[in-house]
């Protein structure tokens, strides 16, 4: 079953995209973490999620920017620089159109840039289109 | 709104009609522009020719200069270091696919077998980099 960690702080985001995945083909388990210093400690198996062992990466990061503390581009930029995280498919998942977002993101390396829809149907097909493209169509390295 | 633009780096004349087949029926207003060999692909991006690509979408198996040095030119250059890369190959090798990445392709998709599978997986990926992803700015 793969996993995919959702890093958001936004309560509706968070339940409008578990009850997305909830009907969805590929079922993955879903992992919430609510702040970027959790997100990389979730990562890197440290802090709060010490213990872990590296081979439960999830196979897809979706990524707020807007985050309490660690913000989304610096989650980014830690995590393309470790070897075993570094390949992971990254999307960035945000209300955020500010130019400087977009190309902050790009250049750390994320593999795409999505922004949020913001009526209820619209952010189903949305979760439904990223599920299926990043965990069925795409391939990626195993970590 | 502005026409979508596609960069197909591909030399199969197969594989590029069915993308051409697959773009025309997905209602998604695409341009595709098709090259088929590696250095002209780089010519034609670095000329700098506005719009750029919302989308490159590149085999790795190329004539002149194949596919893991087009996407470490792309990334190299200024003006073209952060259009999304989908590497789609017949390669199964999994060097290619982590090479791929590390170069800093966006996505890696291996061709399916069969003109049906390979229709859905092009309008699949037409709809997520032109319908979904937010282009970075020129």
């Amino acid at each position: 079953m793969p996993q995919v960690l959702l890093v958001e702080d936004n309560q509706d985001d968070v339940e409008l995209a578990l009850h997305a995945f909830r009907g969805s083909t590929v079922a993955p388990t879903i992992i919430v973490v609510r702040d970027g210093e959790e997100a990389l400690e979730y990562l890197f198996g440290t802090g709060r999620h010490a213990g872990r062992t590296s081979r439960e990466l999830p196979a897809l990061v979706l990524l707020d920017l807007q985050l309490p503390g660690i913000g989304g581009l610096e989650v980014l930029r830690r995590l393309r620089e470790r070897p075993e995280t570094r390949r992971i498919p990254v999307v960035i998942l945000t209300t955020s159109d500010d130019q400087a977002d977009i190309i902050g993101g790009y250049d750390r390396g994320v593999n795409s840039y999505i922004r949020k829809p913001t009526a209820f149907e619209s952010f189903s097909d949305m979760v439904r289109q990223l599920e299926h493209y990043w965990l069925v169509t795409n391939l990626a390295p195993p970590s | 709104m502005a026409r979508h633009k596609v960069l197909l780096i591909e030399d199969n004349a197969d594989d590029v009609d069915m993308v051409l087949h697959a773009c025309s029926h997905s209602g998604l207003n695409a341009d595709v522009v098709v090259i088929r060999d590696g250095g002209d692909a780089l010519d034609y991006l670095f000329q700098g020719l506005l719009p750029l690509p919302d989308v490159v979408v590149l085999d790795l198996t190329l004539p002149r200069l194949g596919g893991l040095d087009v996407l470490r030119s792309i990334r190299g250059n200024p003006g073209t270091r952060r259009i999304p890369v989908v590497v789609l190959t017949s390669s199964s090798s999994d060097a290619d696919m982590r090479t791929s990445y590390d170069l800093g392709a966006n996505s890696f998709i291996r061709k399916p077998h069969g003109f049906e599978a390979f229709a859905g997986v092009i309008g699949q990926l037409e709809r997520y980099w032109l319908g979904l992803n937010i282009r970075p700015p020129a």
